[in-house]
């Protein structure tokens, strides 16, 4: 990659503008140097259908919670990113056990210790967790 | 507690770039592509069967916190590094670090960096920054691929720290303890270089080295039977993305290592390496032509075998031309 081929095609979204890459490439010399560049265009697309993958499941489960079949922590689980696996290892519990709480009848059961633990993982307050879809 | 002054640079990778910094600041003139290759930094593994956020792990660079270890040792500076078991060890370990006037590395997790934008903001657990002081309740953070230094509230900077999932960073951190102030640097070129092609080219299993890109060839192809579009869509993504992880200049790193050669090369006065360093640049432009395919076929949205397999076959060029090139490498008479 020569000086001039460095790509300049920002990330022109959830604030991915807001930083420049160092890249290295061959300057006219043959020598390589340190260039900054604002995105490339592969890498920013990849990136955009990542998110927009997230958007379009988020908003599936959105509808799924609101009409009671799953629980809100189904929802806050994907909003912050995670899956099953993820949020039990932040949880300390099971995999089968989070699954439970997924669904609206093992979430009513919650204590309110581990509403409390939820709310945490998801940087929310519980009330936030306990009202959403309602 | 003490605020040192801390001499940030921006830098390609985040490992590297945190290597750099803190050898800098011990006054150890050293350049980031230097510390890249002598910490044999470059590297391939695809693992199906290891998922990262629902898509298979592919990475372009080594296990995290080894670019640090290997460059220290090959440079006989001394060290300390250390993993937590809880927040609060790490936290009140990280004080002490920093009243003792030092500069430490660490990995995090971007997920937990607000000074990030949220763009890159996934679950992604091996990156790596310096905190260099505290002022008020806030840490002062030097992050390598940031332009400038930045403030982390320390809840954050503990969450970053502990995360969860693959790799899980607990808390490690790391810091010179004193360093020599002259440092040879043929012998760390040679150990680094002889490592790289070693871990390229021997690893028995086939989801390790330059075998694994072959791996990834023949899964690729197999992606219109095996998976739904969107999916072999996020899965190609993914494989971009990681060959782009944050400004590599979409080679994977290959350029980053070029750049190493050409610098041994000088250094050593050889011109083998030199030549081997252009060599690199060919195969790093051909990673980049491979990840432009593969994001027009995203974009297009195709799911025939004809562009999978054109993708393929793409990638087994590729790592073709790099087992040759490593192989050459690997045979040097030093």
């Amino acid at each position: 990659m020569k000086v001039n081929e460095v790509p300049q095609d920002p990330k022109d979204f959830r604030e991915g503008d807001k930083i420049t890459k160092v890249m290295y490439a061959v300057g006219d010399d043959g020598k390589y140097t340190s260039v900054n560049s604002a995105g490339w265009e592969p890498d920013n697309f990849a990136t955009k259908q990542a998110w927009d993958a997230v958007d379009e499941e988020l908003a599936a489960t959105e509808q799924l919670v609101r009409s009671g079949q799953l629980s809100p922590i189904a929802y806050y689980m994907q909003k912050c990113l995670m899956d099953v696996a993820l949020l039990a290892k932040y949880a300390g519990k099971w995999q089968w056990q989070v699954k439970r709480h997924m669904k609206p009848s093992g979430f009513a059961k919650l204590s309110d210790a581990m509403l409390q633990r939820y709310a945490e993982i998801f940087n929310i307050s519980v009330t936030a967790l306990t009202q959403f879809g309602k | 507690m003490s605020t040192l002054h801390f001499s940030h640079s921006q830098h390609a990778h985040c490992e590297s770039g945190v290597t750099t910094n803190l050898l800098r600041h011990q006054g150890i003139n050293i350049s980031e592509p230097m510390a890249f290759g002598i910490g044999a930094g470059i590297f391939f593994a695809h693992i199906p069967f290891l998922k990262v956020s629902g898509t298979p792990g592919t990475t372009f660079r080594t296990w995290p916190g080894a670019i640090f270890k290997r460059v220290t040792e090959r440079l006989h500076i001394d060290i300390h590094t250390q993993k937590f078991s809880t927040p609060e060890k790490a936290m009140q370990a990280l004080d002490n670090v920093l009243a003792a006037g030092k500069p430490a590395g660490m990995l995090s997790s971007v997920y937990y960096l607000p000074y990030l934008p949220e763009a890159f903001r996934f679950h992604f657990n091996a990156h790596n920054l310096v905190v260099y002081g505290k002022e008020g309740n806030e840490y002062l953070v030097s992050d390598p691929v940031v332009e400038t230094t930045t403030r982390i509230a320390p809840e954050d900077l503990a969450k970053a720290r502990f995360a969860k999932g693959t790799p899980e960073p607990k808390g490690f951190m790391y810091y010179i303890k004193s360093a020599p102030s002259q440092v040879q640097y043929e012998k760390a070129i040679q150990a680094g270089i002889k490592q790289t092609c070693f871990f390229m080219l021997s690893p028995p299993l086939p989801w390790f080295g330059n075998k694994a890109i072959g791996l990834l060839a023949k899964k690729i192809t197999k992606y219109p039977q095996k998976l739904t579009p969107r999916k072999a869509s996020l899965y190609l993504g993914n494989v971009i993305r990681m060959q782009e992880e944050i400004g590599t200049g979409g080679a994977g790193f290959r350029f980053l290592y070029a750049a190493f050669l050409q610098e041994a090369g000088q250094l050593l006065q050889r011109d083998d390496l030199q030549q081997y360093a252009k060599e690199l640049t060919t195969i790093g432009d051909d990673w980049r032509n491979f990840a432009y395919s593969a994001a027009r076929l995203m974009k297009d949205r195709k799911n025939d075998l004809v562009s999978f397999d054109e993708l393929g076959d793409m990638l087994r060029a590729v790592g073709d031309k790099e087992k040759q090139f490593f192989h050459k490498l690997q045979a040097i008479k030093w």
